[in-house]
């Protein structure tokens, strides 16, 4: 890794798992041997709400948070909330987007042009179709982790870590399909 | 070595357990809860959900008097509400360590205020400490109990929502051994009971014991020198520590583990050291103007906001420092994202039948708060826990017709009629908060409020925490559960004044607040469907061990 410490910031709306994700993925950073912090907020403002997490690693890690600009990877779950993020990322950073669109409350129509604007904005940007990484897992269950699969392409982060931190994180007899699932997402 | 990656609640749970406590007790609150509820899961420790701050801190006091380690968990608003023992257990000291944990919420992720509880240290002359991260938490944790005893004192540890919900890497230690398993409580009159004659020597002692903590504080390896340049500094302590090391890698730091009482003379010396030193600080300028107190110069609030969280940019960004990175920019019209009810949430009819019919209400602590937001917007105020039963009072009060008879007799103005009545409305993990109080004063001086309690069966707000109406306790074990209509008897509601309705019947609840609303009396009326997000979970328990047991 060329920086002294790697920022990952995975945002989404409340419900869609980020917790998790963030936890396995800031779990994986510490098996692989780096100082990792993850930061985020629990209660009111995740009811439905906007949500973030914050995810460092590297050979020191001082505050939690990632700075705005600051980001390596801008981690989505939700087409609208890449583009409300976008000021943690900068020029060079990944935006790595599912396109996945969520109304907020009281929205009727989703608003036009999200994925031109960061189009026209991002250098390096990924979109992942949702349909089709369902398509190769064997239960949206473990979407997420299939998620993470797809993400950790672009971490220097190796496998084994990823495995133990997968086996500590989700529930017990369902680390295979999960793994499997991760690994799916290795390769789309 | 083993590793773990813990939040500063887990960590501050190990840390308890490593230091031996036997009690531990709170009352939910975010970003507190989830020490507590880390806390059940360690052997040997005896844990519950308290009714309130101040039972909790109670419960603890009498437990830390009668010899074992004790915990105490809240947030910060929660230390108002347990201000009062705080301030006279400051005078009676322990006999084996008490902690008293207050997780603050600077910008107010989850809160009604933002206020800085290191004044209650000082105010209540107690240590307080600040740890950093979670491998701090953990060993300020211990060393907190061990501090406490060594003083005779409460030790308060002040965490904030980013110390308390971001993870880090903790290194665990052996778990403390050598307490008494069972406590033995000892007379001792003259520290415990504190009338006038004897409170009077304890104060005495109090002075003498801050005293000597202020000594102390300059040989603490918590209050920690990093000399870098000698030319920027600053003095810094809990999260911002880390803001400060990432926004200036280069400068010194004075670190400060414990944030009352302060360590005079390494603090002066570090003055000497370096040339141009900031205070930085979320919230007040609590460190700030004891630092200037002591005759230093010295520059904080000037430069650094007063108002919500620090970052490494809001400290870089004052002193003119720029950051390496330019970030990226898009002005698109995105339409806001608010927190909202869930769908399907059991609160959502009551606020859609108070939206039509327009009355005054008083709002309280909880989800429900979100009743204040469109396409509600049916709460007029929110306080504090409890505060709808009793602001209600106030209004009916101020504008009802004891106050307006008095008015016309008084000047012959004819008050206009037709006034509607206020409607209370809180949840029932706040009901047996602090809304008992209010009810029976309600009661006790002749009120005529509606009292709505949405009791959707469990604390939801802070993530399902059973309470005094759920029976059922912090560990799972059945509790008792406290019944409303009984309750309603003992302080005078008649019978068909205390109703209970499904959540989920629109019909039944306007009927119910129409009818009860036109009473010329107290009422009272329990709306009740269980949290959506609890009903969920057990749904998908229930299947997982159906499928266990091969139904």
């Amino acid at each position: 890794m060329k920086k002294s410490v790697y920022n990952i910031l995975m945002v989404g709306v409340g419900g869609q798992g980020i917790i998790l994700a963030s936890d396995i993925l800031t779990r994986a950073a510490m098996y692989a041997g780096y100082d990792a912090k993850k930061s985020e907020i629990h209660g009111m403002s995740q009811r439905g709400g906007s949500v973030f997490s914050h995810i460092r690693f590297g050979e020191k890690v001082h505050s939690p948070m990632i700075s705005e600009g600051e980001a390596d990877i801008l981690f989505s779950l939700e087409e609208m909330e890449t583009l409300r993020w976008l000021r943690y990322a900068n020029a060079a950073s990944l935006v790595i987007s599912l396109l996945t669109r969520i109304n907020p409350a009281g929205v009727e129509v989703y608003p036009e042009g999200v994925r031109e604007e960061l189009r026209r904005k991002c250098t390096r940007l990924m979109f992942i179709d949702p349909e089709r990484l369902r398509g190769e897992i064997e239960n949206s269950k473990f979407f997420n982790v299939a998620l993470l699969g797809v993400l950790s392409c672009n971490v220097d982060i190796h496998a084994e870590s990823w495995k133990r931190a997968i086996v500590e994180e989700v529930p017990e007899g369902s680390v295979e399909g999960n793994w499997r699932a991760f690994l799916a997402g290795k390769k789309y | 070595m083993e590793k773990l990656l813990l939040s500063g609640n887990e960590a501050v749970a190990l840390g308890a357990f490593e230091a031996g406590v036997k009690v531990g007790t709170g009352y939910p609150g975010t970003p507190s809860t989830e020490i507590l509820e880390n806390l059940t899961r360690y052997p040997g420790v005896y844990t519950e959900w308290s009714v309130n701050e101040k039972v909790a801190l109670e419960v603890a006091i009498g437990a830390a008097l009668s010899g074992v380690r004790s915990l105490v968990t809240m947030k910060h608003v929660g230390l108002n509400v347990a201000a009062d023992p705080l301030f006279t257990a400051s005078y009676i000291g322990v006999k084996a360590g008490l902690v008293i944990v207050s997780a603050d919420d600077p910008d107010m992720h989850s809160s009604q205020n933002e206020q800085d509880n290191r004044n209650y240290a000082a105010a209540a002359k107690v240590p307080m400490l600040e740890p950093s991260d979670s491998q701090e938490v953990k060993d300020f944790t211990r060393l907190a109990f061990d501090l406490s005893e060594r003083y005779d004192t409460p030790v308060l540890l002040r965490s904030t929502t980013r110390i308390s919900h971001s993870k880090s890497v903790v290194i665990p230690g052996k778990a403390y051994r050598g307490r008494e398993a069972v406590g033995n409580f000892q007379r001792n009159i003259q520290k415990y009971v504190m009338i006038p004659s004897y409170a009077r020597m304890r104060h005495v002692e109090v002075e003498r014991r801050m005293e000597r903590v202020t000594q102390d504080a300059d040989e603490l390896d918590i209050n920690r020198v990093e000399l870098r340049d000698r030319v920027l500094g600053f003095v810094t302590a809990g999260v911002c520590y880390t803001y400060v090391r990432e926004a200036f890698p280069e400068a010194s730091v004075l670190k400060l583990g414990m944030v009352y009482p302060l360590p005079e003379k390494v603090i002066g010396e570090f003055f000497q050291k370096v040339e141009k030193v900031y205070v930085v600080e979320e919230l007040d300028p609590f460190l700030e103007f004891r630092i200037k107190a002591m005759g230093l110069t010295v520059e904080g609030k000037r430069y650094f906001p007063i108002t919500g969280e620090l970052s490494p940019d809001r400290i870089r960004r004052p002193l003119g420092a720029v950051q390496s990175q330019g970030r990226m920019m898009s002005d698109f019209p995105l339409p806001p994202r608010p927190p909202q009810l869930c769908p399907g949430c059991p609160h959502r009819t009551v606020f859609q039948t108070l939206s039509k019919l327009g009355h005054t209400v008083t709002g309280d602590i909880g989800c429900y708060t979100l009743g204040a937001l469109p396409p509600f917007t049916s709460i007029d105020t929110c306080v504090d826990m409890g505060a709808s039963i009793t602001i209600a009072q106030g209004i009916e009060i101020a504008t009802g017709i004891e106050i307006a008879t008095g008015v016309e007799i008084a000047t012959g103005i004819e008050i206009a009629e037709g006034v509607k009545k206020p409607i209370a409305v809180l949840g029932d993990s706040t009901f047996t908060h602090a809304g008992l109080p209010g009810l029976l004063n309600a009661a006790y001086n002749g009120r005529n409020s509606l009292i709505i309690v949405l009791d959707n069966g469990t604390t939801a707000m802070t993530g399902m925490q059973p309470n005094p109406l759920s029976g059922e306790r912090i560990n799972g074990q059945p509790a008792v559960s406290l019944d409303y209509v009984k309750l309603g008897e003992a302080v005078g509601i008649e019978r068909e004044n205390v109703r209970i309705v499904d959540a989920y019947k629109p019909k039944e609840i306007e009927k119910a607040i129409t009818e009860l609303i036109a009473q010329n009396t107290l009422s009272l009326l329990v709306v009740q469907g269980l949290c959506v997000i609890l009903r969920r979970r057990r749904q998908r328990k229930e299947k997982a061990n159906s499928e266990k047991i091969g139904i």
